[in-house]
């Protein structure tokens, strides 16, 4: 038919479509000869997973819309409707629910490992900022999916959040109208909210984790050595500490999928609240615009923050430092100056920054859980100061560091 | 000016006017979807006025309504309460009311029409929280200055009873009093201005 035959020399019906549709070569290009470092270990695991928890949350959100109004007036009644008339409504619920927890734990633990490993540095700096605006995505789409079911964390949580933006001179209280369609969160805010959890932020969302993995693609995976593999390559231009992903990393992270889901499936089925740490007890009673609950904490995984936003004792301030700690991790590309990139090779003070930076992390998170006293504001404003420093201090401490040299070849 | 027979500086030209007519015409077309978003005709027609009677209201309770989807409070304070609002003055941010947190007719000591009746959104000024009502002290869990107030379980902001916020608490404003008139002894109206006489 006159068309030039496709390099890939395929036949049949791959070659009928290899002729027109570059399927074969995005095969190679991004599964079967990518070559990724050989020496992988147990934190190379939640990239994949965070994957699977993304898929898990795509399907089981669209059958949950299948049943879910959006409505103040009929919110709460049809997730309680889902949990104990749709068949297997509750399963698909609490894989829903359980899911928005675990992507928050294999994304914090998929980031720490950048941080061990450096590997954001130096031709990665673009993938490390794509996975932040996955996160601050992910953040969002959190917090618009824990308001949709209504109940009193819902309400409460919404009008806290958005008030977030009161915090903003002069234009602060008309915005927040502005945001909420109404003159405090209703049944307008709810249903945007909802507009926002199933189609805008889902749509960013998949795009960005395209542009993360085209351009992890681009450049090639870190490792825990922190050592280029593509500096050494043999002659047919492979890097000889390179192995294929599919089928090595492939069936590492099949692996790594089915432990996975033996622990995630068993929340899932048996504790799918977690003793109110996934599922809040207060949001089983549905939304009291005149009552807020005793205690008002978010869901664990936003809890650091809400602890930073609490030490501030000024409104404008204390948001300014929650957003700053998030924002602050897009630059850590250029606060880093260590002539290596990997903790195995970098010094005592950065290991010391980094152990008090992980302590603070949590301390905070658990802080944020915790009914504010005077002692433990003293503490978050302890913990956050030292979360500031770990950034802010890095350009100086990262350069004075003694490291120890890398090794030419990933170490084994 | 030109290469190849092609006019460069037309092209340019032609290129910056488009673009920029395009971004006139794109910025009209994003108003209509972000003004869509400001509350609706029928929002703002439920932000109407409503009426309480509080005839029933004995001395040291607290009544609550809901102007604009917002918790109303309305407070029968005793002589007491009224005492300890002088004493509680040293530990407040704005204890004579300077920032415009109430209609003029309430900017007084007691931050009310009628010294006895507190009538107050129920928001903390932090983060739109209803803070709790807490007339009794001293109170273990909130400090030696406590002479009765409002708490905020939220982020721990605390106010006296005249909704006067304390130092040290993340709430930066008193808690606002909404515009009301009294139509007789006993019955306020929230959301509408005294008639001026």
């Amino acid at each position: 038919m006159g068309i030039v035959a496709n390099p890939h020399k395929t036949t049949g019906v791959l070659g009928w479509i290899d002729d027109r549709f570059p399927l074969t070569k995005m095969w190679k290009d991004h599964v079967s000869e990518y070559y990724a470092p050989k020496n992988f270990n147990f934190w190379y695991y939640f990239g994949s997973l965070a994957l699977l928890v993304l898929v898990n949350q795509l399907l089981t959100g669209i059958f949950l819309t299948m049943h879910y109004k959006p409505s103040a007036d009929l919110a709460f009644g049809s997730v309680e409707y889902i949990m104990r008339d749709v068949p297997w409504g509750d399963l698909i619920r609490y894989l829903h629910s359980t899911g928005a927890s675990a992507f928050f734990i294999v994304v914090y633990l998929h980031m720490y490992r950048g941080l061990l490993y450096g590997s954001y540095r130096k031709p990665r700096e673009l993938i490390w900022v794509f996975g932040c605006l996955i996160y601050l995505a992910l953040m969002a789409e959190g917090f618009f999916g824990y308001v949709l079911p209504w109940g009193q964390m819902s309400y409460w949580g919404a009008q806290v959040i958005i008030s977030l933006f009161g915090a903003i001179p002069v234009v602060g209280e008309d915005l927040v109208i502005w945001i909420q369609g109404d003159f405090v969160p209703s049944d307008a805010t709810l249903n945007r909210i909802f507009a926002l959890h199933v189609i805008a932020i889902p749509f960013v969302l998949v795009g960005l984790v395209v542009a993360h993995l085209l351009a992890l693609h681009e450049v090639g995976s870190n490792n825990p050595d922190g050592v280029e593999i593509k500096k050494d390559k043999d002659e047919n231009g492979v890097p000889k500490d390179g192995i294929p992903f599919h089928p090595y990393y492939t069936v590492k992270d099949l692996f790594g999928v089915s432990v996975f889901l033996a622990i995630f499936l068993t929340i899932v089925f048996f504790l799918p609240e977690v003793g109110g740490l996934f599922l809040e007890k207060p949001n089983f009673q549905e939304a009291n615009p005149a009552v807020t609950p005793e205690h008002i904490a978010p869901v664990w995984y936003f809890t650091p923050f809400y602890a930073m936003l609490r030490a501030v004792p000024d409104k404008l301030f204390g948001v300014i430092t929650m957003f700053g700690a998030v924002l602050i991790l897009f630059v850590l590309p250029w606060l880093d100056r260590s002539p290596v990139k990997s903790i195995r090779y970098k010094g005592p003070i950065f290991k010391i920054a980094l152990a008090l930076f992980t302590v603070s992390f949590v301390v905070l998170g658990w802080l944020g859980l915790q009914a504010p006293t005077e002692g433990k504001t003293l503490a978050a404003q302890v913990f956050t100061v030292i979360y500031f420093l770990f950034f802010l201090l890095m350009p100086i401490y990262s350069k004075m560091d003694k490291t120890k040299p890398e090794p030419a070849r990933v170490t084994s | 000016m030109s290469s190849n027979g092609v006019d460069v500086g037309k092209r340019r030209f032609l290129t910056l006017t488009g673009v920029a007519a395009g971004g006139v015409g794109a910025a009209a077309a994003a108003w209509p979807f972000l003004a869509s978003l400001a509350p609706s005709e029928r929002a703002k027609a439920l932000g109407a006025p409503v009426t309480v009677d509080i005839s029933k209201l004995q001395e040291g309770q607290l009544l609550i309504t809901t102007w604009r989807g917002s918790p109303v409070w309305i407070v029968r304070r005793s002589t007491e309460m009224l005492n300890n609002l002088k004493a509680v003055d040293s530990h407040l941010r704005d204890p004579e009311s300077q920032e415009e947190q109430q209609p003029l007719y309430a900017q007084n000591e007691f931050r009310s029409v009628n010294p006895e009746i507190l009538v107050m959104i129920g928001r903390c000024t932090h983060l739109g929280c209803s803070p709790s009502y807490r007339p009794d002290y001293p109170a273990e869990d909130l400090g030696a200055d406590w002479k009765g107030g409002f708490f905020c379980p939220c982020h721990g902001s605390k106010f006296d009873l005249a909704g006067r916020v304390y130092k040290g608490v993340p709430a930066p404003l008193n808690m606002p009093v909404p515009p009301h008139r009294y139509e007789g002894d006993t019955t306020i109206v929230v959301g509408e201005d005294p008639e001026v006489a």
